[in-house]
């Protein structure tokens, strides 16, 4: 019965973002695309975090590196889209594999301090690094040419490129689901709990740790690869921790313990942010206001809170 | 000779005032067991009200010295009281969290309230000239640094070793249960280390006003060489600290000086090196996951 109205919420969920380019405005096209990228930037940093209890200051990394391997792919080499993508992942799945290799030995606290510096080395070399990523001003100017795989896909169209982020976040969000469905994702869920018991039971926790560390940096790859064509432009500001600090906030405001969570939060994140910067510019207060009181107050998340509501009123 | 000399001396007067920043990182970790993400806003806080005190309401630089740490360290105890509390006994990640979303506050308020352009301190005019030492000229606002550095380095080790108030903070950080059970009242000893170290980041902060220009960016960029500071010398280790400091410190002024293209990376593969060999930090024990 449960899983037959999860189902049907579920279900009517997808319908209806699909349906968004033909009953919404322009407007909120954008604003779905957004979501959902951002969405699936989110999910990938909920992996190492809500599954496996670690905390990164410095996902934005690989987002940024995604978003940069796309348009750098973009510029020079004018591949299909869907090449851009894979070489995005290629790219970020390597920088995790170094930075996570330096920093998942070590406990929670150094692992924050460790991800974020790394991280703002990297922000530090597209800054300085002019002559590939054009400093400051970012890479822009780029053009997205065919899709790949023989499809005949207009991407200009906002409508179409919203389908077609659609489609690869939804098969992204699957794979990133069994994931964390398959002993893999139960060894990682046992490791946030007690890492000691699982070293006890002959498994190596820091290549676990490792591993999803690099899984979560692909994904988020992939996601930044969707946000460049999106922005049109890929600036060191994807890289900043500022850009860290909202796949932290997503995955808090929408419920770590959930594999949607992390996708509500981010619509509540989007939608909020649309909606306070017409009214003031200090959109990274608000944000700090409300990370604070969800940490002190609704640490499980809005989802979380409302399960537990529910469960209240059923008794 | 000389270019050696001054870049030796301006490591110096970097490492040390790096070490006045990251040591009140390291105290509150040690006794709270936590990482503060806000240190590094705390500090961009006293350069700021230093600016006001001494530009707007056109005090002395030495008042400045004196009450801008003092109004961060107040700040400080009602952050403790306020929002901190909450976390003490919860998950490490929280209190994490928490601090970063204090960073964001302070952050953001800092450039309402003072807005996104760059402000400059002067120097207070005994202090603006240059001196000859080792044969270059060296400002003697360096030399000012290195020797308020050292004599906080000398005055906090006399604290922590030669004071009851120093005995009682480490008692505090070694087991606090105990530190309880012997009658020491821990809630003061937290909410006191919290603001210490905030006053320490703050005296860093306008320190540093008069030699760097003053920009909603600065704490930022201090709170990831403290880090760095911490990770290469072993958190919560009073002599790694130091040691981070300085090596940082010469990171900074020989990079500076003889490899100005790769300057801004320096100071993070000098830190992977360190994690490579000695993951737990040149002095710091205790880390493994």
């Amino acid at each position: 019965m449960k899983t037959k109205v999860l189902m049907a919420i579920l279900a009517v969920v997808i319908a209806g973002l699909i349906a968004v380019p033909w009953i919404a405005s322009y407007f909120y096209v954008f604003i779905f695309t957004e979501i959902l990228i951002l969405g699936l930037f989110a999910a990938s940093f909920n992996l190492i975090f809500g599954y496996t209890g670690m905390l990164s200051f410095g996902h934005a990394a690989f987002f940024g590196i995604g978003a940069y391997a796309t348009a750098l792919v973009l510029i020079h080499l004018e591949w299909p889209f869907l090449v851009c993508l894979l070489v995005s992942m290629g790219a970020s799945a390597l920088l995790a594999l170094m930075i996570g290799f330096l920093s998942v030995r070590l406990n929670e606290v150094y692992f924050a301090m460790l991800t974020l510096a790394f991280g703002m080395m990297v922000f530090a070399i597209a800054y300085q690094w002019r002559s590939v990523t054009n400093g400051s001003d970012g890479l822009a100017g780029f053009t997205l040419g065919s899709f790949g795989l023989g499809l005949d896909l207009t991407l200009a169209n906002p409508s179409v490129y919203y389908h077609v982020v659609l489609g690869i976040v939804a098969i992204a969000a699957i794979v990133l689901y069994l994931i964390c469905r398959s002993s893999f994702g139960m060894i990682l869920k046992a490791i946030r709990q007690n890492p000691e018991r699982v070293s006890f039971a002959g498994l190596n926790v820091r290549t676990y740790r490792l591993v999803a560390f690099v899984i979560a940096g692909t994904f988020a790859g992939l996601a930044g690869g969707l946000i460049a064509p999106f922005l049109r432009v890929a600036s060191p500001e994807l890289l900043h921790w500022s850009m860290s600090a909202e796949p932290i906030l997503m995955a808090i405001l929408g419920g770590t313990g959930f594999f949607l969570g992390p996708f509500i939060g981010s619509a509540a994140f989007v939608l909020l942010e649309t909606w306070i910067t017409t009214y003031t510019e200090s959109w990274m207060l608000v944000l700090g206001i409300i990370l604070a009181m969800m940490v002190i107050f609704f640490r499980k998340g809005l989802l979380g809170t409302a399960i537990d509501w529910w469960m209240e009123v059923k008794k | 000779m000389s270019g050696i000399g001054a870049a030796l001396l301006n490591s110096l007067d970097i490492g040390l005032l790096l070490f006045i920043i990251a040591v009140g990182l390291n105290i509150v970790f040690g006794v709270l067991n936590i990482i503060n993400f806000a240190h590094g806003a705390l500090y961009m806080l006293g350069a700021y009200l230093a600016f006001t005190l001494i530009n707007i309401a056109g005090m002395p630089f030495w008042a400045a010295l004196i009450l801008a740490p003092i109004g961060v360290a107040i700040l400080a105890v009602i952050i403790d009281r306020v929002l901190l509390r909450f976390i003490y006994s919860r998950d490490v990640a929280d209190s994490l969290l928490l601090t970063f979303a204090i960073l964001l506050i302070i952050n953001e308020s800092v450039r309402m309230i003072w807005g996104s352009g760059i402000h400059v301190v002067q120097p207070p005019d005994l202090l603006s000239g240059s001196v000859q030492l080792l044969g270059s000229s060296v400002a003697t606002y360096s030399l000012f640094v290195i020797v308020i550095g050292l004599l906080l380095l000398a005055g906090l080790w006399y604290l922590f070793n030669r004071t009851r108030v120093g005995r009682i903070m480490r008692a505090a950080a070694l087991d606090r249960d105990m530190a309880e059970a012997l009658c020491i009242n821990t809630r003061l000893v937290v909410t006191g280390v919290f603001a210490f170290g905030a006053w320490l980041a703050a005296v860093g902060g306008v320190m540093a006003a008069p030699m760097r220009a003053l920009d909603p960016g600065m704490g930022d960029k201090i709170i990831i060489e403290s880090f760095i500071v911490v990770v290469i010398g072993g958190l919560g280790s009073f002599p790694g600290a130091l040691l981070g400091a300085i090596i940082l410190g010469l990171i900074h002024g020989f990079g500076g000086r003889y490899l100005p293209e790769v300057n801004l990376l320096l100071p993070f593969v000098g830190m992977a090196l360190v994690l490579l060999f000695k993951p737990n930090g040149m002095m710091g024990k205790g880390a493994n996951a």
